[in-house]
């Protein structure tokens, strides 16, 4: 068996059936009976509703919110300074507050047919004054998203330590605007949910596309007035969350709902593509009003910053908008040492899809701010972006350090990163380059971007929010099969992860059982423990660590059957690679499933009553975090007439302390990058000044294909954790954060000889082309040339 | 979403088409390769009675040598025009241009006479073939008639097709040996509609001297002045400034950004074409 355990590239076990086609999604189960659910949904983004008419002799398939007899409605608490719950009805109740939001559902033997009857419902809704801007709502009392408020600020943070003292002496005072623009997160597979009752069970049969079963099982129990234990949740093969999964959705409220008035059938809806991009444009938008103040040579002394979040129209259950909102104050510091800093964050409801958390949570968003002005500094005080950079990065001496926000940073050399990506970019290379000028008029940049990430928090970091949900310790279930394999299961949700190989490697380290032998169940309330599920890059660090918890708890049951086996004492026996050793001989943990399963006759008379399964549960010793982090490096090559970018070398250094996976770490990375790319050159979610939303299919809404995304180059570090099991940091969401950074950076170093900066994603051409026009900057490129 | 109900007939040739499209009185439309209708009836954009399938009609399929000219049919797909390079004599650039649309799954059932007939300003058909100086052959119940393709396309999504009217072929005439092209479309991503396209013929043999511009808001405008002054003056004609009075005096509408892009397209239209 060649070496499996933390640290080795082990081929994922899952890809044979995604590969193959044989992966089992929502959308691909079908039950005898099984009817389709389709959404009316507002095609206003604010207004009353007067009326709905329903279809004559359709009335049995169509559903309006009053008619969701027993049916709660959602609303998370957070106990946040200012924070105003928003009440979700599951269907639209009085008033639409986005386009896109559910108002009626009808139900037809296809989805076509549940379409066709959607089509007849009339709807008469009176426009109100819409909401689109966060920056002038924050300030709008007299037009509300939710009436019983008194404005529409969801949640404010105001924090202020050392600002006033450090800002005074500053030799150099930088200000910038910087915005990000709205986003869907467009998994592959959006929302899909299918749900019966199971009368046998005597139990509501959930299967849905989510990152957190057990969540979803607490959520869907409470607004239906159900036990819990009468909720059965399962998530099978999910085509990627993001964070877009991770809430309960009002659609798997309405499609229980149908499940349980109808017993015994089976209803399922699934989003397609055009309702995603419409009800589903829920994150990334922030804007910041930065000043940075820094003494001659660019060293950062202190920051000042205005936050405003579009957060739509609502917050939602559990996590609410309390979270992008704390990530952003308390994250923006990044990975650099300065003393003073005041932040004013403001989450404003606006008529748009309520915000989610999307991969890199508000990271991307502050990474993206810092970044960016730590440039303009670097341009300000004339020095190469990158030496900056080095210059305010925290020391590694300094670890553990907490920061001004008091975050806790276990661990790393931030600087070596960012040397080492400065290396491998060879940015003297790039600057002869750029001197030398390009043949076809194009413009060479080169952009550097540093963070750091904080993962896996856990207890006190949620319970500061306030949440109705905290999550705590997670569990891990580990069984030895009576033909020695293992069955590993845990409550977090395996969706593109690679968890079910990553995993059993876990155990494997352990228990040396071979990988191929362990089965890594997840995704169902029936058959694993409880867990808050996957999110906030927790997984492996947390279920991980339970799993090494949990089987490391086996291994003195193992050696005591095993002594017994070979008749010697316990203290002269030792587990090794899956098999007890003794002074003569050894025995195999198959052997000893057999003699507790099958031949039991065998076993000490004292053996161990747990027997060969236990469940433990795992949380860091510190469990405020885990900080990953990174510099990436991109080379741009810009063309002033058309308004193109293209990426020409994009280096990534990386330190997620210990690598369970090489190659799974890898593709992490390289995802989470392709969606940063889009976040900094394509994808935008835009509204008209009614709140329409413009981006309603991909011919509108762009996302990198493979031909965008250039090969990354990636080199990992591994400082390991003091914290956690095996030393391991999350690091599901990092590719994710720089890269909107790192090539507007590069960019904004392709055109500083113009007199031109760019600060707001996307980069579309249109907007390199206005910010060009507007500094009366011609074009470079003549046909004869 | 699912496209709304609708019948659904395969015409066995092109006067079945005809007489079926003439029944529908408006509400029939013709289905090909589907690769732009599929999407509009799934988002119930187009809510036909009655498709009129003519992918199975073998004689719109053909690609025929016609001594001076290529007659390509209708039905013919990008993807056999792509994977006819090499073999088109005097008619490269149609296996380039094909080549270039969207994707190859697109381009596997996407059709030439598909995409002239659904008339979308930023495909490249129109543009192509305009510069190309083809001309369309219409056959309608009445009999068949020739269209110039720079006048086929009236403006977005609209042709000079009647009601029960079909695009049957393509007649491409051949470039002569000495003929140079330039083909340019600036595309956000590969597979999208560009935002701005050109294209450049100069066949001083065969007196064709034409530059179109595409992407507009309606369909692709001539260029004829520069292309004038580029078939005789040669790239040193075609300054910045002269490309960009050019597009502006061609696409007025266009605001400062978009004739900037447009400008730049034409640009290195022209370079490739000089560089052919």
């Amino acid at each position: 068996m060649a070496e499996q355990g933390i640290g080795a590239r082990v081929r994922r076990k899952e890809d044979a059936r995604f590969l193959h086609g044989r992966g089992n999604y929502v959308t691909d189960m079908l039950l005898p009976g099984q009817k389709e659910v389709a959404f009316l949904r507002s095609p206003v983004a604010h207004g009353r509703i007067r009326r709905i008419g329903k279809p004559k002799g359709l009335e049995h398939a169509v559903f309006a919110r009053e008619d969701l007899v027993g049916a709660e409605s959602m609303a998370a608490p957070s106990t946040l300074p200012g924070y105003k719950v928003s009440t979700q009805h599951p269907l639209a109740y009085g008033k639409v507050r986005f386009v896109g939001e559910p108002i009626v559902m009808t139900v037809g033997a296809t989805r076509a047919e549940a379409e066709d009857i959607a089509e007849q419902v009339e709807l008469d809704i009176e426009d109100l004054p819409v909401l689109v801007d966060a920056q002038t709502t924050r300030a709008q009392t007299e037009i509300r998203v939710h009436e019983e408020w008194p404005d529409n600020v969801a949640c404010q943070i105001n924090f202020e330590s050392g600002f006033e003292a450090k800002a005074r002496d500053a030799a150099v005072v930088v200000k910038r605007d910087i915005d990000l623009s709205r986003q869907a997160m467009v998994p592959l597979e959006g929302k899909a949910v299918l749900a019966f009752w199971d009368e046998r069970m005597s139990q509501l049969m959930v299967y849905t596309s989510t990152q957190a079963p057990h969540i979803i099982r607490i959520g869907i129990a409470q607004m239906l007035h159900l036990e819990e234990t009468q909720v059965r949740i399962i998530s099978p093969d999910v085509g990627g969350g993001f964070g877009y999964k991770c809430i309960l959705q009002p659609e798997e409220v309405c499609v229980c709902w149908l499940a349980l008035k109808y017993k015994g059938k089976p209803f399922r809806y699934i989003e397609d593509r055009r309702e995603h991009l419409v009800a589903g444009a829920n994150s990334r938008q922030h804007h910041y009003k930065l000043t940075a103040y820094a003494d001659k040579t660019g060293r950062l002394l202190a920051l000042d910053a205005d936050i405003a979040i579009d957060g739509g129209a609502y917050s939602m259950w559990p996590y609410t908008i309390g979270l992008e909102t704390g990530q952003a104050t308390g994250n923006l510091p990044g990975p650099y040492d300065f003393r003073g800093y005041r932040a004013k964050t403001q989450c404003v409801a606006t008529n748009k899809p309520g915000f989610l958390p999307y991969r890199g949570v508000a990271r991307t968003g502050v990474c993206f701010a810092m970044e960016l002005v730590i440039d303009a500094i670097a341009r300000e005080v004339g020095r190469e972006p990158w030496e900056v950079r080095m210059d305010n990065l925290v020391p590694t001496t300094a670890m553990p350090y907490d920061n001004v926000t008091k975050k806790h940073y276990d661990s790393g050399d931030y600087h070596k990163a960012l040397r080492l990506v400065h290396e491998k970019i060879d940015l003297p290379k790039w600057r002869e380059r750029q001197k030398r000028g390009e043949p076809d008029g194009r413009l060479i940049g080169v952009g550097f971007a540093s963070y750091c990430e904080q993962s896996a928090h856990g207890t006190s970091v949620f319970a500061a929010w306030g949440l109705s949900i905290v999550p705590g310790y997670d569990q891990a279930m580990v069984k030895i099969t009576p033909d020695g394999g293992l069955e590993v299961r845990i409550g977090v949700h395996n969706h593109g992860q690679g968890m079910e190989t990553t995993m059993a490697q876990v155990a494997n380290q352990i228990l040396g059982i071979d990988v191929a032998k362990i089965q890594v169940m997840h995704g169902d309330t029936g058959l694993t423990p409880f867990s808050t599920g996957t999110y906030a890059s927790r997984s492996m660090v947390m279920a991980g660590g339970a799993i090494a918890k949990a089987c490391q708890a086996l291994v003195p049951r193992l050696l005591h059957i095993g002594a017994h086996l070979m008749q010697c004492a316990v203290n002269s026996v030792r587990y090794e690679n899956g098999k007890v050793v003794g002074p003569q001989s050894s025995v195999t943990i198959t052997d000893i499933a057999h003699a507790w399963y099958r031949l039991p006759f065998r076993l000490p008379p004292d053996v161990d009553l747990g027997g060969l399964e236990t469940v433990m549960a795992y949380k860091p010793k510190v469990d405020t975090g885990a900080f990953s982090y990174a510099s990436h490096a991109a080379v741009v090559a810009v063309d002033i007439e058309v308004g193109s970018v293209e990426i020409l070398d994009y280096v990534i250094v990386e330190d997620c302390g210990t690598l369970v996976n090489p190659m799974v770490v890898d593709g992490q990375m390289l995802g989470g990058a392709a969606q940063g790319i889009g976040t900094a050159l394509y994808e935008e979610s835009h509204y008209d000044a009614n709140g329409q939303p413009l981006a309603s299919t991909f011919a509108d809404y762009l996302l990198p294909g493979p031909t965008e995304v250039p090969a990354m180059r990636i080199t990992h570090l591994q400082t390991p954790s003091p914290y956690t099991e095996f030393g391991v940091k999350g690091m599901g969401e990092g590719g994710a954060i720089a890269p909107p950074a790192v090539l507007f950076n590069a960019v904004n170093d392709a055109l500083k000889g113009l007199g031109v900066e760019l600060n707001e994603t996307p980069l579309t051409p249109r907007r390199l082309l206005a910010a060009l026009e507007r500094a009366g900057v011609k074009g470079g490129m003549r046909a004869a040339s | 979403m699912k496209a709304a109900a609708f019948d659904y007939m395969r015409a066995r040739d092109v006067a079945e088409a005809c007489a079926a499209l003439a029944q529908g009185n408006g509400k029939a439309k013709l289905l090909a390769g589907g690769q732009s209708l599929g999407p509009m009836l799934n988002l119930r954009l187009a809510r036909p009675k009655l498709l009129i399938d003519v992918s199975r009609i073998q004689a719109l399929a053909g690609i025929e040598d016609k001594a001076d000219a290529w007659h390509i049919g209708a039905g013919v797909t990008h993807s056999r025009l792509e994977d006819a390079a090499g073999k088109l004599g005097g008619g490269a650039m149609l296996a380039h241009v094909a080549g270039g649309i969207a994707y190859r799954a697109v381009r596997n059932r996407g059709t030439i006479g598909g995409s002239l007939a659904h008339a979308d300003p930023a495909a490249d058909w129109p543009l192509a073939l305009a510069a190309l100086d083809a001309a369309v052959v219409i056959r309608g119940r009445a009999g068949s008639r020739r269209v110039a393709a720079d006048r086929f396309m009236k403006s977005a999504f609209t042709t000079e097709l009647a009601a029960d009217e079909i695009v049957e072929a393509i007649i491409v005439p051949k470039l002569s040996a000495g003929a140079r092209w330039g083909y340019h479309k600036f595309c956000r991503k590969t597979g999208e509609f560009p935002e701005a396209s050109a294209a450049c013929v100069l066949d001083p043999e065969r007196r064709l001297a034409r530059i179109y511009v595409g992407a507009l808001t309606g369909a692709p405008q001539p260029l004829a002045g520069l292309a004038r002054a580029a078939a005789e003056r040669g790239l040193a004609a075609c300054t910045r400034e002269a490309i960009h009075e050019a597009v502006a005096a061609a696409a007025p509408q266009l605001d400062a950004i978009d004739r900037r892009m447009h400008a730049g397209v034409v640009a290195r239209a022209l370079q490739k074409t000089f560089q052919s």
